[in-house]
């Protein structure tokens, strides 16, 4: 900074904010701050390499007793999205908690005053992002873990059966909505803390807790919770105490809407 | 309301802010003109930075209204040409590099590439334009707030309390910036809890106090109507005089030896005085108070005696 007297270059262009520019500058602050990279690598690491596990030990107790106890071929194939999506859930949070606990919403409010383009902005940018990763990590750690066993034709799947394929592409679409859910979380609680605390619950703490109640009820409920009805749209087998595929990723992503509602409805009003 | 100028007019109307049960902005209504720097003064906590707020829709006031050029902020369809803001608190993240922090507002309004360069230049963070925002100092925020500011090339600026942080050549660089973009013809709203600093950079003044307004009117007629009646008084008969002098609303004060300062008399009234007494006089000057003086008159006011109703000296 000199002293002498500054000159501020005249701009020649003038633009105006348009939907595709808010999600190029999204795109911009998405890519531009560490927790994407380490998210996004530990949730793409955990999804090809944690089925390995697994794998490695079907092979070793198929050996000794010809069970499969530890879950089929595909449920080991997919177990580590089930880990992964923690790792999307706090980063779906995070882009939008973080500019609240930095100021930069303020930043950001200010360039794009209408504010909604930048929510549905982050959550398309986001969706595409995670669909990007997720589909061929699924893919790899599907395939790998076939190779893994590939000694036991009573443990190969083949990827034409049926619902193979559906559950390993809708695998990425799950952990996608699951990000989406946690964006719209962060965005209506707006602390970081807060919200993930509030994904943990709602994911991990409340199905446990749902085992507490009397049968009649669980089977009533606990098949409408997020996390549950959203796993269907991965799972092989359904029965009657779980949704079919095609209503679990409807509930599953009627939740998503609402929160996505709620979230863009409290972000028009609130002070910032 | 253009008149010919590159700058906007700001205009708030009966203006009105609570955040719970405190009243933060109460019924202000000013307007900011372009060509001008307008300071923006009030002591900590009466209002400034909410009202900068509320004029970039960023909260919601509970009444009233603030537009920029005829609109609401939020109605402008490529804001950052019509406002460009630093806010008193960061607005950045602090693990985005000040070269993506820019590169993210200039993408919204498609500005290029070339445009974040220009700016990183113009406030002199070329050397840490890469590095994480977080690692800066105060004064390398405030520069970077200021870049993006100024970013799209703004007809408006508004920027709050902008010399905080900044080392005496920041603070010089940041009074010639403001002037040089008044004399352009922008508009230049600048607050500060320092009359000092608004005396060099501002030719108008609006003064807040406890959210209300105190002042709407020029730096100059300011400290005039702030100053009140004091004369500086040199004589070698000081007792005496100051019998003559005596009143129920004159009082005086010590000055250096030999002169006493006397309140509540205006200079014509202490030589005629003086006269009639045939009391020689070797100095009479009106005194005039400095803006740091006439600022904490004014506003202190508003600290010991509740909040009167807004008056206006001009």
């Amino acid at each position: 900074m000199s002293a002498a007297t500054p000159s501020i270059p005249e701009l020649e262009t003038a633009g105006r904010v348009t939907f595709p520019r808010v999600l190029l500058s999204e795109w911009t602050k998405f890519r531009s701050v560490r927790s994407t990279k380490w998210s996004l690598g530990v949730a793409t690491f955990l999804t090809v390499a944690f089925p390995l596990i697994p794998a490695f030990v079907m092979k070793h107790h198929w050996d000794q007793n010809h069970s499969t106890e530890g879950g089929s071929p595909l449920d080991i194939a997919l177990i580590g999205i089930l880990i992964a999506q923690l790792a999307i859930a706090v980063l779906g949070v995070l882009v939008i908690t973080a500019e609240y606990s930095t100021g930069s919403i303020r930043s950001t409010f200010t360039a794009v005053p209408k504010r909604r383009p930048v929510l549905w902005a982050k959550l398309i940018d986001y969706a595409l992002v995670t669909i990007a990763l997720m589909v061929p990590a699924v893919l790899v750690s599907f395939f790998e873990t076939q190779a893994i066993l590939s000694g036991i034709p009573q443990l190969q799947v083949s990827f034409t059966a049926p619902g193979i394929a559906r559950c390993l592409l809708m695998a990425p679409v799950y952990v996608m909505l699951v990000g989406i859910f946690a964006l719209a979380l962060g965005a209506i609680i707006r602390s970081t803390a807060g919200s993930i605390s509030a994904f943990a619950g709602i994911f991990f703490v409340l199905p446990p807790l749902m085992h507490a109640l009397p049968q009649s009820w669980q089977d009533a409920t606990l098949k409408y919770l997020p996390s549950e009805a959203g796993r269907q749209i991965t799972s092989l087998h359904h029965g009657s105490d779980t949704l079919s595929p095609l209503a679990g990723g409807l509930v599953f992503a009627g939740y998503c809407a609402a929160a996505i509602a709620v979230a863009a409805f409290l972000l028009q009003r609130r002070d910032v | 309301m253009e008149r010919g100028y590159r700058g906007g007019v700001i205009e708030a109307r009966d203006l009105t802010k609570n955040y719970g049960k405190k009243r933060a902005v109460d019924g202000l209504s000013f307007t900011v003109h372009p060509g001008v720097v307008t300071g923006f003064l009030g002591p900590n906590g009466s209002g400034k930075s909410t009202t900068m707020r509320l004029i970039l829709g960023l909260d919601a006031p509970n009444r009233g209204d603030a537009t920029v050029n005829g609109r609401h902020y939020r109605d402008h369809p490529a804001p950052l040409h019509e406002v460009g803001a630093l806010l008193e608190a960061r607005s950045v993240h602090t693990g985005r590099s000040a070269y993506n922090h820019l590169l993210a507002l200039a993408q919204t309004h498609g500005l290029p590439k070339r445009r974040v360069d220009e700016m990183i230049d113009l406030v002199g963070l070329h050397d840490v334009a890469r590095k994480r925002s977080g690692t800066f100092s105060l004064g390398m925020g405030q520069r970077l707030g200021i870049a993006a500011a100024l970013i799209g090339d703004p007809k408006t600026v508004l920027l709050d309390e902008p010399v905080n942080g900044l080392d005496p050549e920041g603070i010089h660089w940041i009074r010639n910036l403001l002037k040089g973009l008044a004399a352009e013809g922008k508009t230049v709203f600048v607050s500060s809890h320092l009359m000092s600093e608004m005396a060099l950079t501002a030719d108008h003044l609006i003064v807040i106090g406890r959210g209300k307004l105190i002042a709407d009117t020029s730096v100059e007629d300011f400290v005039a109507s702030a100053s009140g009646q004091v004369v500086l008084v040199r004589s070698p008969d000081l007792t005496r005089l100051r019998e003559r002098l005596a009143g129920p609303n004159v009082s005086f004060a010590d000055s250096e030896r030999g002169a006493i300062e006397v309140h509540g008399l205006t200079a014509e009234q202490v030589g005629d005085a003086a006269a009639a007494a045939g009391i020689a006089l070797h100095e009479l000057t009106p005194q005039q108070a400095s803006l740091e003086e006439a600022f904490m008159d004014l506003t202190r006011d508003e600290v010991e005696f509740g909040a009167p109703p807004a008056k206006e000296p001009a």
